[in-house]
């Protein structure tokens, strides 16, 4: 199991796969947004994403967790 | 001169136009969304108007509301937010109220990217080879890029600052880059469309600011700005007189410039871009900016002017003459953000440390101080270096000194990446491109 976290203080733009798919190393999960920048949040585990911990709009701050894959 | 003037913007550039305004003995009102209630630019104004929040920045009425009810003459959108809204143009125009910047027809028409390409073009300026008309969608795109050969730039037919931007090598990466452009073109200004043009690899981005008078007649200034320096498409670094343009160039960069803006008629303070290939001296139109440029603090110390009292002179119809202008050294400008020195992330936080360098040379418009707040509602430009001198070699000494001296502790800050591109041996030769920042980045040590 692997925890996505978050980089930086940020909103959450969009999510950009659904619970339950299969992602691979390298995949885009959700863009964030701070400062006028859409930054791309990937992961580098493959699995399934089991679930977003985040909705499109909340606030997240540094170390956050984003998401989980197992 | 008029008598008030509404500063609709907020943080550097709001301190930069309430720093001239005051000098003339213009009544200042300054914006707040709240959140950045804290910022020097609130506390420099004569009067303050509270916005109900920072996304208001960018709302017509808010603003035109602001203005009424402080009395204030005449509104300065600075840049970014509403500095090329049309709509705010002519809202002012229907209260009375003076805009300091172009006509709306003329933003309206070169804030289509490809409208103006075109309007250009048939007036002799050279533009790169691309769509003719905007394009909606992959298989337009396919069909352009048949007839245009890779590699292409995409862009949102109606972006600026880089947004939506991308290089397409084949088909596969101009999907990609057609969606990316058209989503964020969407988002950003409501307008999927994109534009392609031939990429040019190994060009430098040189622009020149003009200046459209109350007669009709426009001024190109004499120091082109190099904007090469950039990551994520956005500029970082600039300077003036670029080192890759020589007096014959820069003679006909200007003429370009003029021609451009006077197609449209064009009034106020702008900047025409354009992209140069250094090994031909060959140039192509990109872009004119209808309003003041983040990197305009160069010009002015390399001119000597003032480029924000010129614009509200022009705004208020005085009948301004602007003396044949003498480039009377070098400068240079370094964008301070609150973004890692590494992968240029963007990181908000509180400012525990904040020490400016000063000295001969040494101008610093910066929006921020110790005890104020980097929130993640604005863009991360903290503030500007601006460094000149008698010469490029003497600026390049100055400018190792205040990045030295210039400390900032809280939000993450690019200092050393500006400090890296200080001490780059290809900027530091002149002979730098717009892949300078990728090569830094590749060749950094693991």
């Amino acid at each position: 199991m692997a925890e996505i976290r978050a980089e930086m203080v940020a909103n959450v733009w969009k999510l950009v796969v659904t619970e339950g798919s299969a992602v691979d190393a390298g995949d885009e999960i959700c863009i964030l947004e701070s400062m006028k920048m859409e930054i791309p949040v990937v992961t580098e585990t493959a699995g399934v994403l089991q679930r977003f911990t985040v909705a499109e709009g909340d606030a997240v701050q540094e170390g956050d967790v984003i998401a989980v894959v197992a | 001169m008029i008598e008030s003037l509404l500063v609709a913007n907020r943080g550097e550039i709001a301190r930069r136009v309430i720093r001239t305004a005051r000098a003339l003995g213009v009544r200042t009102v300054a914006l707040h969304a709240g959140v950045d209630a804290d910022l020097p630019h609130v506390r420099e104004a004569d009067e303050v108007v509270a916005l109900p929040g920072p996304a208001a920045y960018r709302d017509v009425e808010a603003v035109v509301a602001a203005a009424r009810a402080t009395g204030a003459e005449a509104v300065h959108p600075g840049y970014g937010f509403l500095s090329e809204s049309p709509a705010l143009a002519r809202a002012c125009g229907k209260e009375g109220l003076l805009w300091v910047g172009p006509d709306p027809e003329s933003m309206e028409l070169l804030a289509d990217k490809v409208a103006a390409r075109n309007h250009v073009a048939a007036r002799g300026v050279p533009v790169l080879p691309g769509t003719a008309d905007a394009v909606t969608g992959v298989d337009g795109a396919l069909a352009a890029a048949r007839r245009l050969g890779y590699p292409l730039m995409v862009k949102a037919s109606a972006g600026g600052g880089g947004i939506g931007m991308g290089v397409a090598g084949n088909d596969d990466e101009l999907g990609r880059a057609v969606a990316t452009a058209a989503s964020r073109g969407r988002g950003a200004f409501g307008d999927a469309r994109v534009l392609l043009e031939r990429y040019v690899s190994g060009a430098r981005h040189v622009e020149v600011q003009v200046l459209g008078l109350p007669d009709g007649s426009v001024v190109a200034f004499p120091a082109e700005r190099d904007c090469s320096v950039q990551r994520r498409h956005q500029k970082v670094v600039e300077e003036t007189p670029s080192p890759a343009v020589d007096a014959p160039l820069r003679s006909r960069l200007r003429a370009a410039a003029v021609t451009a803006a006077q197609s449209v008629g064009y009034r106020n303070a702008g900047t025409v871009e354009f992209l140069l290939q250094p090994g031909t001296g060959e140039f192509f139109f990109l872009e004119v900016n209808t309003r003041l440029q983040v990197e305009h603090p160069i010009t002015e110390e390399a001119c000597g002017v003032d480029l924000v009292e010129l614009q509200l002179r022009v705004a208020a119809g005085e009948d301004v003459h602007v003396e044949p202008v003498e480039v009377r050294g070098h400068a240079m400008e370094f964008r301070v953000c609150a973004e890692d020195p590494v992968r240029f992330l963007p990181g908000p936080g509180a400012v525990t440390e904040w020490a400016e360098p000063s000295g001969p040379g040494i101008r610093v418009d910066s929006g921020y101080a110790a005890g104020t707040t980097v929130t993640p509602h604005f863009d991360p430009l903290l503030a500007k270096l601006v460094v000149s001198g008698a010469d490029r070699t003497q600026v390049l000494e100055r400018a190792r000194d205040a990045l030295e001296a210039f400390r900032v502790r809280g939000p993450k800050i690019n200092l050393p990446f500006l400090r890296e591109v200080l001490a780059d041996p290809e900027f530091t030769s002149g002979t730098y491109d717009t892949g300078i920042v990728d090569r830094l980045v590749a060749s950094r040590r693991p």
